[in-house]
């Protein structure tokens, strides 16, 4: 098993025509069961053509009529995202990554709004995607640095998450899922939602968490892990050197009015008995240290 | 982005808040001619800057003759402005906003801001004007009343009112002051703002509720959908050097360490900048060179960074994904052949082409220090900073 997605999930790729979408979308059928997994892409108007293989619908009402789709990945441009989310969450997809960055938080604001009631699932925006090693990858992160096994990965940056991945891909320590949750401030799925997913998932024994500056999502977190967790955790908060009231790089990422700072987060995380280093190199030996134990 | 006071104040104006008569000025005879032309008998003569705590740092005087508008205006134009947000350096005050003076009666707080917890915008407001809201959110909690706006409704007339006899507005008062919060949030859902502040927000001896402060910061991501505010943006408040790396798509923040880091992606860049702290040095910028840095926009990032005399390393950490070793290996030798590298340069790089990358750097004949994992990079930056 797994969480979220797997070899089963039928994708519907939201702005394939174009060039991030085709291209990522090139690159996830290119990984383990992509072939079988990548079945629609949507742009209005576009209808008819095929794209990477995959057939082009007007809208993802369409394409999950005439494929099944019932999970989309969105690389719309930002103006459109948003509505690009609702199209989704209208046509009663599943799972929606939604991968564009730089969405006004506004149109967030409203997006989350009409999704109160809806059981859809919405990942991002401004994320890496999620993979489920040797299975399915949706997203742009590199595949091959990935293995298929036990340990789950939540991160809100991109690059970050590849190199807590490579660490423990390089000490034997395989994935079962790598959701990346992305840096804006009015997103869909954090920290503790994926954290329960992973805590209900049979086959991940331990979770690797990035958090960062900005909110209090990984304070939340923390709360929850102290009374439910069974599994261990171990934790990096990346941006104990950043200056408050500047906004580091993802829209959420900022310390402001003196909440939001890594120490405070750190201290949260501890409390609740995660394993957590202020060394971004020993994220995988502290989680293969958790698994000897 | 942020704006000024005066600017603020315009947008809020046109939403129906009531602000104080006044005019930005840019020299001392302005300033007295816009004291004669609001009348009256005292004046509020402000400093404008982008950070706060203007007061306390001596940039805000009231006046109680033209002569003395004089004489502030004089001592406030063209000084440095030092408050606890802008840093030991200080601001240098260009823009002045003359002011006719309020009577004020009770001072109060008004805010509105993003919450990411209920995915809404919150309006918070308190009793305790005049003071840092942080402040009063440690010291006395109860004080602040918040409500959290539907955005199918927008704030309406019931919670307006609701929160301003919470704060202890007068009854008679109540409904003007509803009505100001209410354009208050029309003006933050129309313009995009992640942050409004009016602090204070006054009542006055002769019955009027007014927003004697106006802080409002916008969301960048939106600004494509408002060219109106594109003209507020004053150069002089925004820091030279993350203004030439945002022409090169680059994210670049200036810190005041010695190791310039260059980095894609956000949080490996954050993480990157804390683990060269972690080995005893410091970092001297945020630098996110994003997921598809060219050749150009690796040798702008090493001009930038080159700028600060500060300087005495520099760390690559680059994680290939979407991006390829081998591109930003060729990017930082053509980079290191066209600037002057006069500091020593540790290269780390991982992922997609890693083996190509390597064997660039080490066939280029740039002198480079090669590093394997996050750690030994930041050792070995640090060892470097500490020999040159």
């Amino acid at each position: 098993m797994s969480i979220l997605i797997n070899k089963d999930s039928r994708v519907v790729t939201q702005g394939i025509t174009g060039k991030t979408g085709m291209f990522h979308t090139h690159h996830s059928i290119a990984y383990a069961n992509g072939k079988a997994c990548y079945v629609a892409g949507v742009t209005p108007k576009k209808g008819g053509q095929v794209v990477e293989g995959v057939p082009v619908y007007d809208s993802v009402v369409e394409a999950r009529a005439a494929t099944g789709c019932n999970v989309s990945v969105i690389y719309v441009p930002p103006p459109f995202a948003a509505a690009a989310i609702d199209e989704a969450v209208d046509a009663g997809i599943e799972v929606v990554i939604c991968i564009t960055e730089g969405i006004p938080v506004k149109d967030m604001i409203v997006t989350r709004d009409r999704m109160q009631g809806s059981s859809t699932i919405l990942i991002g925006p401004n994320c890496p995607g999620v993979i489920t090693p040797e299975e399915i990858k949706i997203g742009i992160m590199p595949g091959y640095i990935h293995r298929k096994g036990r340990i789950g990965v939540v991160s809100r940056s991109g690059t970050l998450t590849y190199e807590v991945v490579d660490q423990l891909t390089k000490l034997g320590l395989g994935q079962s899922t790598c959701v990346g949750i992305g840096g804006d401030p009015v997103n869909g799925l954090k920290h503790l939602d994926v954290m329960k997913m992973f805590n209900d998932d049979p086959d991940t024994d331990g979770v690797v968490m990035c958090g960062e500056i900005g909110g209090t999502d990984e304070e939340l977190c923390a709360e929850w892990i102290a009374d439910n967790m069974s599994k261990p955790v171990v934790g990096f908060i990346a941006g104990v050197t950043a200056p408050p009231g500047k906004r580091m790089g993802h829209a959420g990422a900022i310390i402001s009015g003196g909440k939001g700072t890594a120490d405070e987060k750190i201290g949260a995380l501890e409390a609740a008995g995660v394993s957590v280093t202020r060394n971004p190199s020993d994220m995988g030996k502290l989680m293969l240290e958790a698994m000897q134990k | 982005m942020k704006i000024h006071e005066y600017q603020g104040k315009a947008i809020l104006a046109e939403y129906g808040v009531v602000v104080p008569e006044g005019k930005a000025c840019f020299s001392v005879d302005e300033a007295v001619a816009a004291a004669q032309a609001i009348g009256g008998e005292k004046w509020v003569v402000k400093a404008q800057i982008h950070a706060g705590g203007r007061g306390k740092g001596g940039g805000v005087k009231v006046a109680s003759s033209l002569d003395e508008v004089r004489e502030f205006a004089d001592a406030i134009l063209g000084m440095t402005l030092v408050t606890h947000q802008t840093g030991p350096e200080g601001k240098v005050v260009k823009r002045l906003l003359v002011e006719e003076g309020a009577p004020i009666q009770d001072e109060l707080y008004l805010g509105l801001v993003v919450d990411r917890v209920t995915q809404r915008v919150t309006v918070m407001a308190s009793s305790e004007g005049g003071t840092e809201i942080e402040t009063v959110a440690e010291e006395t909690p109860e004080l602040i009343h918040k409500v959290s706006v539907d955005p199918k409704t927008g704030l309406t007339t019931a919670e307006a009112e609701g929160l301003a006899a919470k704060i202890g507005i007068a009854a008679d008062l109540v409904p003007a002051a509803g009505k100001l919060m209410q354009a208050l949030y029309q003006a933050f859902w129309d313009k995009d703002a992640s942050l409004a502040e009016i602090n204070p927000l006054i009542t006055t001896s002769d019955g009027r509720v007014i927003a004697l402060d106006a802080k409002i910061n916008f969301d960048e991501s939106a600004m494509y959908r408002h060219p109106e505010l594109e003209g507020l943006r004053d150069l002089d408040e925004e820091d030279a050097d993350e203004l030439e790396a945002a022409k090169f798509g680059l994210n670049y923040i200036s810190l005041d360490g010695t190791i310039g880091c260059l980095v894609n992606g956000a949080g490996l860049a954050m993480a990157t900048m804390d683990i060269i702290k972690l080995y005893g040095a410091s970092p001297a910028n945020f630098l996110d060179v994003g997921g598809g840095a060219t050749t150009e926009q690796v040798t702008e990032a090493f001009k930038i960074m080159l700028k600060n005399s500060n300087l005495k390393a520099i760390l690559v950490n680059i994680f290939g994904g979407i991006m390829r070793c081998d591109v930003v290996a060729e990017g930082l030798v053509n980079a290191a052949r066209e600037v002057d590298l006069k500091v020593p340069l540790v290269v780390r790089l991982e992922g997609t082409n890693v083996e190509q990358g390597r064997k660039i750097l080490a066939d280029s004949g740039i002198s480079v220090i090669n590093a394997t994992t996050m750690a030994d990079a930041a050792e070995k930056v640090a060892a470097a900073a500490a020999g040159a």
